[in-house]
Formats: C-alpha cells, structure tokens, sequence
C-alpha cells in the first residue's frame, strides 16, 4: 500500500510538471473570463427578447441552463484533454522511452503501479473538472441568478465521465503507442458525443434508430451517458414549457439515467481495470 | 543457497523469431559473470526474463530461488536497462528516494550518499537529471541499481555512454561489489571490460549459448612467438614449456634471438571463432 502511494504521488508530481497542465489551467483561465463575458451578455439580451409573465417561460431558466450546459460541455472536453494527455504513454509510450522499466522491476508490482497511476490521473481530473464546474455555477448564479437544480450530482456525474475517460486512455496505453492512443481516445470521445446529440435528435423527432444509437452509445462509452445526466439533473426540477424547450437545445436539457447509470458506469470502470491489469501482466516490456 | 541467478532451458519467441533457444546459465553469490555476444544474440532478453519484463516461452529463470518476475525475485535484484530512462525533473537525490521507497531500503540519505559518492555523482545529488549528461546518468542508472544492496545485480550495457575514467569507476565498483558477495549479470560489449573484470563469461549467439568458461578457460595456447634476426616467427601449438627448446635450437642454427613469448587467444579471437 505505502509502495502504492509513492506512485500515485510520484505521477501526482509528473502530472504538476508537465507543460500540459500548465497549458490547460491557461487555457481554463482564459475560458473562464470568456464564459464570464458570455454569460452576462446572454443574461442581459435575454430578458428583455422573452417575458415571463407572457407564455409562462422563464428566461432565466432557459438561459442559465444553456450556457451552463454549453460550460459543462467545455468543462468536459477540457478535461478529456488533460485525462488523455496524462495516461496517453503510461504503459507503452513509457516503456518505449525506457521510463517504465527501472520502476516496474521495483517490487511494487504492474498492477499497483497501474491501479496507482489510475488513481493519480483520475483523482487530478476529477478535481480539475469538479473545481471548474464550481466556478461555472457560481459565476452563472452570481451573474445572471440562476442556480441549477442539483450541483452536487451534476459535479460529480461531470467528473465521473472524466475518470472514465482516464480508463480507457489507461486501458488503451497498454497496447498502442502514445501517440496512437491520444488520437483513438479523443475518436472515441468525438464518437460518444456524437451519439448522444443523435440520440437527442431522436427523442426530439420521435425516430427510434436515432434513440437506440445513443442507448447503445451511452453501454459502450457511459461517459456519454454520465455527461447527459449530469446536463439533466441541472434543470431536474423544470417542467412544463420551459422542460421542453430546454429538450430542444443540445446543451440546455437531456434525459437523465438516474443511478443506473452510475452503476453501470462502476461496472464499466471495473470492467476496463479488469481488462487493463490482465493484459498489462502479460505484456513483454521493450 | 539457491544461486543469485538461475536459468534452465530458456526459451522466447517473437512471432516466427526465435530470440532464445535452451540456454541454461548459473550465476552464483559473490560471482561477476559477463554476457558477451553480437546485436540481436538474445543477450537483453535473457537480461529482461531475469528481470520479469518480457515472459519466458519455455524454460524458466529464477532470482535467489524465487521465479523471475515474482515480488521476491525483484526485491532481490538490481537492474539497469539498457536503453534507460529517468524523468528529467527530479534530482538525483529524489531519484534515489523514489527507488529506495519502492525497495523498501531504510538506507536513507545515509544510503544515497554513499551510492552517489561510489558512482562519482556527489557534487550532483541536487541537480536535475535533465541537466546532466548521459554519462552523468548512466552512473546514476547504476547507484539506482544499487539502492537497497539487492543481492543480484543486471546491468545491460552500464558504460556504454562513460569516458574511459567513467568507465574505470564502474571497473572499480564492480569489484567492489564482488568483494562484498554480490553476483553480478554484466552484458556488455566491451570484450576487454569483461575479461578485466568478470569471473566467467557466456557467450550467446543466435539465441543460443555457444561457449562459456573463466576467460583463463577459455583462452587456449595459440603457439610460442620469437623475434629473431630473420623477423618474428611463430610457433604454432607451441607451449610456454617449449619455448627454451625453441630458443636453443635457434641459437644453434646461427641466429639473434631478441624475444620470446607464449601467445594464446585473446577473448576477442574466442568470441569471433564462437558467433562466426
């Protein structure tokens, strides 16, 4: 166990050190600012463009809602960036550039060296993505006064998604090259994405081919799934109105998959670890 | 005692190559054996199935009587590959921490003064690897190897990158380390290196285990060589004990004798002669 936190501090340490996390907290910095900008525009053009007393619909709702859908979004794809570029080269990548062999010979063993960086990436992703979606809803209720319906869970479905990100970055490290393995991984996230707007599209236009692709997206990625749970629980207390239009936008509503999804989620992760620590025993290391 | 090292019938195969085929090798405590033979013998894959890297086909490999790979094996061995790596922004202080926690060493800064001082890296205990040369790294690669005094110690190539004082300082810490029981798996290229230094060498050709012997073994008498008036002649199949007879016939038949020697095969003609 103490071998085990000596990694998970060690690749804490390397994850500080890499330029990465320098460009990605500039460029959280830098997007922040922006949404600060967007979001008091958006507020400001909005109330007067719809009133509330008229058709029964809150602007407010309806504009905090979608930018912060439209944050959560960012938030994610920022964090995919840093889970990705964090475990791209863990196994393979590292064993390629001779980094890897002097600590897997240690007696700590491959599988705690792999559950150890599994859990220093995920823990930095996870904290990153929770801090900013913080800061996004703080930003969005002191500005604009709206607040979502259950930041804690949307918080922590967002960064979920991100720790599965880093599963499968981890899982795919193990058998392509680092660079291989960033491109796959951000595929498949462009991918899982991808089928969660068509499947949007199909609860929207009533077409069940559209709806069964993002059923099965959000089994074989749930960090789909998780991301349009997390989008749903900010309005879950919206109805009438207002829970359709919200439906309509790609960021402002979704349907949400309550804790099966998280369970499921679980079961994946265990899965990929699974698949992960077996397949790195048996890997011959250059 | 089980041996520091034991490899029986080992065997690995990458695809349709086969890179190692049967070979069986001891290295016992306290004894420094070299691994000599040309690219791609099979010589770093015997190095990596020791060190649990890279999984056997057939045979197995064992460290101090627990199989290679197995957390006994690896708490007992020291390793340097030989296309090594350290991230360049710890120390080379922090490096020796790091790999001393993951050992289990209790050797603290005790340990890693000493391991710097033996390897010539004192003066760099607090300098970023990334600001040291490869030189500079390669000696830190083996106090590395070094932290928590494993009883086994694999070092692939360790002087590959070390100036000749370098290179020397290894010599020295080698024989040091024999001196104080530990067994040592040298592989390296430096034919002269390991007849300098080792006890017994094992040559590997082809992934194959062609000659192995103490360099004495393996050396044999190549004649006795004369430098008379008429130019050098040599003596083939001559011994030491025939060199007076050759030197009184010579002298009988009329000629200046200025020297005589008895020559034998250096390792390098055993080494040519056995992956030829």
């Amino acid at each position: 166990m103490s071998q085990m936190l000596v990694i998970v501090g060690y690749a804490l340490r390397e994850s500080m050190r890499r330029k990465v996390f320098v460009i990605v907290l500039l460029l959280s910095v830098a997007f922040l600012g922006l949404y600060g900008v967007g979001v008091w525009r958006a507020f400001r053009d909005t109330t007067g463009f719809v009133g509330p007393d008229e058709i029964g619909l809150d602007p407010t709702v309806i504009t905090g809602a979608t930018v912060l859908g439209l944050a959560m979004f960012a938030t994610l794809f920022l964090g995919t960036v840093l889970a990705i570029f964090l475990t791209l080269g863990v196994v393979r990548g590292d064993a390629e550039r001779g980094l890897l062999q002097p600590l897997v010979v240690r007696p700590v063993g491959r599988s705690s060296l792999l559950l150890s960086r599994f859990v220093a990436a995920a823990g930095v992703c996870a904290l990153y993505v929770a801090v900013l979606f913080a800061i996004e809803t703080v930003t969005t209720g002191l500005i604009g006064g709206w607040w979502p319906d259950n930041v804690v869970v949307a918080g922590a479905e967002l960064a979920f998604a991100v720790v599965v990100v880093v599963a499968l970055s981890l899982l795919g490290s193990i058998f392509l090259s680092a660079t291989a393995n960033g491109i796959a991984v951000f595929m498949i996230f462009g991918g899982g994405l991808v089928a969660g707007l068509l499947a949007q599209i199909g609860r929207a236009i009533g077409s069940d081919t559209l709806r069964s692709i993002g059923r099965w997206a959000s089994l074989a990625l749930p960090f789909e799934a998780l991301y349009q749970s997390a989008l749903h629980v900010i309005t879950s207390s919206t109805s009438g109105f207002e829970r359709f239009a919200l439906e309509l936008g790609p960021f402002g509503g979704s349907v949400g998959g309550g804790v099966g999804v998280v369970i499921w989620s679980v079961a994946y992760l265990v899965l990929v670890g699974a698949v992960g620590l077996a397949a790195f025993a048996r890997r011959d290391l250059p | 005692m089980p041996p520091a090292l034991a490899v029986r019938g080992l065997g690995k195969r990458y695809g349709r190559l086969r890179a190692l085929d049967a070979v069986d090798l001891e290295v016992a405590e306290g004894e420094l054996v070299g691994l000599l033979g040309p690219n791609g013998a099979g010589k770093s894959t015997l190095v990596k199935i020791a060190c649990g890297l890279v999984r056997p086909t057939e045979g197995a490999a064992e460290i101090c009587g627990a199989p290679a790979g197995s957390a006994a094996a690896r708490r007992a061995l020291g390793y340097l590959a030989e296309l090594f790596r350290f991230p360049g922004w710890v120390s080379a202080d922090e490096l020796l921490v790091l790999h001393q926690r993951l050992a289990g060493s209790k050797g603290g800064a005790a340990e890693r003064g000493e391991l710097l001082e033996r390897v010539g890296l004192a003066e760099a205990r607090d300098r970023r690897i990334e600001q040291m040369s490869k030189g500079m790294q390669q000696r830190l690669g083996i106090a590395q190897a070094l932290v928590g005094s494993p009883r086994l110690l694999l070092l692939d190539e360790p002087t590959s990158a070390l100036d000749p004082s370098g290179r020397r300082t290894v010599r020295v810490l080698l024989e040091e380390l024999r001196s104080r029981g530990h067994a040592v798996l040298l592989n390296s290229h430096l034919l002269s290196e390991i007849e300098l230094v080792c006890d017994r060498v094992a040559i590997i050709s082809r992934g194959r285990l062609v000659a192995e012997g103490s360099p004495s073994e393996l050396s044999r008498a190549r004649g006795v060589e004369v430098e008379t008036d008429s130019g050098v002649q040599l003596f083939e199949g001559a011994t030491r004990d025939d060199a007076p007879g050759i030197v009184a016939r010579l002298v009988a038949e009329g000629k200046q004798v200025y020297g005589v020697r008895a020559v034998a095969t250096t390792l390098e003609d055993v080494y040519l002669e056995a992956v030829e």
